[in-house]
């Protein structure tokens, strides 16, 4: 029965993320990449890997970047491969400054590079990555819409996917009690999580909705992927609209009645919530999965609420790719079939859950922390409401920017109290810069665009 | 006499010359030069610019003024006690000197996380608060809300972590002044505050300058203490500094925000410096 959930929850989450990218690809900018193949002349297989210390390999990834993650990425899930790997962790800005300098120079250590769709597909336009369709045979029964996607719209298999994620909502069962009457938990609108708050707060004095507002938190995800198409149907088209001014109307009030005024410190969830200072939240399934696991009792998963327009979520797969550059790229395709195998994926969703991108049975049952974010995840995603709204396509090294502009509006706004009438359209000026800079054409939720996307 | 000594002393120097060309001078430049290009690597305004009209901008600049405003005063007060403490050969004053240098010896990261779990809202501060009957609920210290509160937790995180490094220098300026002058103060009737006031300060006034100038330098570059203490809520130059070289990728946004730190370290050294000139008689 696991394993079937399972492998329903992978279906929702493909069915989300295909829907949404073919929808994208229909845009003529979104991915037309220019990939390495044989007889250009991108050196295709670098020489060979003699300045490579002999048996260790070199992975670096967007993901799994915070230390613990980081830890047990290194320690535990890559334990039983055959050859010694070094996993690097890297934020987005000498992620993507490391792959391209390696790239430039011809030479480096990275073979493996863990990074999402949005990364890739940069990566690809300029041709940094290898052809991997002769691997696809080999790792076996991966997803076939994820597989679809890492061809990116070509005949070549540029990424193979690795492991899917979400952001789900985590309460505390004190908070219970005070849910709006007639609400119910699986199908919440972000109206009534206010109301839930509010009426805690003046029950029992305290603020105890938790966003995690802080310097590494994921927040501005929170906007590109909840609120915004949540609220207004889109993200970039709908940046200044007139819906987007209500949704920071109902941001500001909630800030002020019920959020935990500490939440800018909060970069995950899981720890306020077990300490008490939070009691609702929202966060990445894997930054709230400790307090599932330490307090199952106390402590359950649920979807994310919705909007006027929808149940807004962003589905988060990551893949994994070859650089042209690579000093090992069979040692770094022998670590694809590893991180794919049935094993490894079930260590995967242990240690740091995220979830298979596999079709075949997992070994071993789940523990009930990660069977409660499982089950919140497949109610979110085949709920009829439900809005798949793509992490950001085409934006390369401006999706740091990109970001800013969404956290820069939070600070002016809700923290420094301006008005969202006068202070998004002082933002758009940002915003569009990053499409311009880019090329990126408009992802779903938005419609397709010709050219780059026009922030409104 | 320095005929004799010949090229010798310059040869002397040109070690620390190569040192402080190499890795302060070079740097500097490029910094500054960084700050005055786009991404693209033409030279411009533009990252200036960007940096004025950063949403954090004129945030960042008032909180680092007011930290170094108000934490400075208090470090060197604190410092001053403490470097006496050490000084007055009381029993176990080697102990003293190793119990106040400790915090020398911890991160600046790590007393921000310890100063955390003093004044997170399920901390030690609201714990002992709560326990003591003061308090109903526990007080959110640390909200975005306050700005003077957070500035305030700073202030105390950052006093108490750097505050040994000023006492350090105080105690060698101390040691250092001939305890003939005290004697001939005590002889003629001086007593400890007077000896404090007319003798100690002004014999203290090199030491004192290097510590104000070394202070206020670092306290232009705080960030960490911040980071972990306010999160998001609170703004320093450093800190929007390392913002816009890591997260945000814009290594030339970042240089302006380093190149506006320089330009404040200079300026408040100079300042010292013509505040308060060292005279010759000073000089031991």
């Amino acid at each position: 029965m696991h394993t079937h959930a399972r492998s329903r929850l992978s279906g929702y989450l493909a069915i989300g993320f295909a829907v949404g990218l073919l929808v994208a690809a229909c845009g003529p900018a979104a991915t037309s990449p220019s990939p390495a193949a044989p007889g250009t002349d991108e050196p295709m297989s670098p020489s060979p890997a003699t300045d490579a210390p002999s048996g260790s390999l070199t992975m670096i990834s967007s993901q799994l970047v915070p230390v613990a993650e980081a830890e047990k990425m290194q320690n535990t899930i890559l334990a039983n491969f055959a050859g010694e790997v070094q996993f690097v962790g890297a934020d987005s800005g000498p992620f993507n400054d490391q792959i391209r300098a390696q790239e430039e120079a011809g030479t480096g250590d990275i073979s493996l590079i863990g990074g999402l769709h949005g990364e890739f597909s940069a990566f690809a336009a300029e041709g940094l990555l290898m052809d991997l369709s002769d691997v696809v045979a080999e790792v076996g029964d991966v997803n076939a819409e994820y597989l679809e996607l890492g061809k990116l719209g070509t005949e070549q298999q540029i990424y193979i996917p690795w492991m899917q994620n979400t952001y789900i909502m985590a309460a505390r069962q004190e908070a219970m009690e005070y849910l709006p009457e007639g609400a119910d938990l699986n199908a919440l609108t972000w109206e009534q999580v206010s109301e839930w708050g509010a009426a805690i707060t003046d029950a029992t004095g305290e603020r105890v909705l938790g966003f995690p507002a802080g310097p590494d938190g994921l927040w501005h995800r929170f906007f590109q992927g909840y609120a915004y198409p949540a609220f207004t149907g889109g993200v970039n088209t709908t940046f200044a609209s007139e819906a987007a001014a209500g949704m920071w109307s109902w941001l500001t009030d909630t800030w002020s009645t019920s959020v935990n005024p500490q939440s800018t410190t909060y970069s995950f969830m899981q720890e306020p919530l077990q300490s008490g200072e939070v009691w609702i939240a929202w966060d990445h399934a894997a930054r709230l999965i400790e307090a599932l696991r330490n307090m199952p009792e106390d402590i359950v998963a649920f979807p994310a609420p919705a909007g006027p327009e929808g149940r807004a979520f962003m589905p988060v797969v990551a893949g994994l790719a070859i650089p042209n550059s690579a000093p090992d790229p069979e040692g770094a395709k022998e670590l694809i079939k590893y991180l794919l195998s049935a094993e490894t994926q079930a260590t995967t969703l242990r240690e740091v859950a995220f979830f298979p991108v596999i079709t075949a049975d997992l070994p071993g049952d789940l523990e009930p922390g990660t069977q409660a974010e499982q089950e919140a995840i497949a109610t979110m995603t085949s709920a009829s409401d439900a809005l798949p709204s793509l992490l950001p396509i085409g934006l390369g090294d401006q999706g740091t920017a990109y970001n800013q502009v969404f956290r820069d509006a939070f600070q002016q706004i809700v923290l420094d109290g301006g008005d969202p009438a006068t202070v998004l359209p002082e933002r758009l000026p940002d915003l569009q810069a990053t499409f311009d800079a880019s090329g990126a054409a408009c992802w779903p939720p938005d419609p397709p665009s010709d050219g780059p996307c026009q922030a409104q | 006499m320095a005929r004799r000594l010949g090229w010798a002393p310059y040869v002397l120097l040109v070690p620390s010359l190569v040192y402080l060309l190499l890795f302060f001078a070079a740097p500097m430049f490029q910094a500054f030069g960084l700050a005055l290009q786009d991404p693209a690597g033409n030279y411009s305004l533009t990252s200036i610019e960007r940096m004025l009209r950063d949403v954090n901008f004129s945030n960042a600049l008032v909180t680092t003024l007011a930290l170094v405003v108000l934490v400075l005063p208090l470090q060197l007060v604190l410092a001053m006690a403490m470097a006496l403490v050490v000084n007055a050969k009381l029993k176990g004053s080697g102990l003293w000197l190793f119990v106040f240098a400790i915090p020398l010896g911890i991160s600046e990261l790590a007393a921000g996380i310890v100063w955390v779990s003093v004044f997170t809202q399920r901390g030690w501060l609201n714990s002992v608060l709560q326990n003591l009957g003061l308090i109903d609920r526990p007080i959110v210290w640390q909200s975005a809300e306050s700005m003077w509160l957070l500035i305030t937790l700073v202030v105390i995180a950052e006093a108490w972590r750097a505050t040994s490094i000023i006492m350090i220098i105080l105690v060698a300026g101390l040691q250092s002044i001939p305890p003939e002058f005290l004697e001939a103060a005590e002889v003629y009737g001086a007593g400890t505050w007077q000896k404090v006031r007319r003798v100690m300060l002004p014999m203290l006034r090199p030491a004192l300058l290097v510590a104000l100038v070394l202070r206020t330098i670092l306290a232009f570059q705080v960030f960490a203490t911040v980071i972990a203490l306010a999160g998001s809520g609170l703004h320093v130059l450093a800190g929007e500094a390392r913002l816009w070289a890591t997260s945000i990728d814009n290594d030339n946004v970042a240089a302006a925000y380093a190149a506006v730190i320089l330009v404040l370290s200079i300026v408040s050294t100079i300042a010292f410096l013509w505040l308060l000139p060292v005279r010759e008689e000073q000089q031991i």
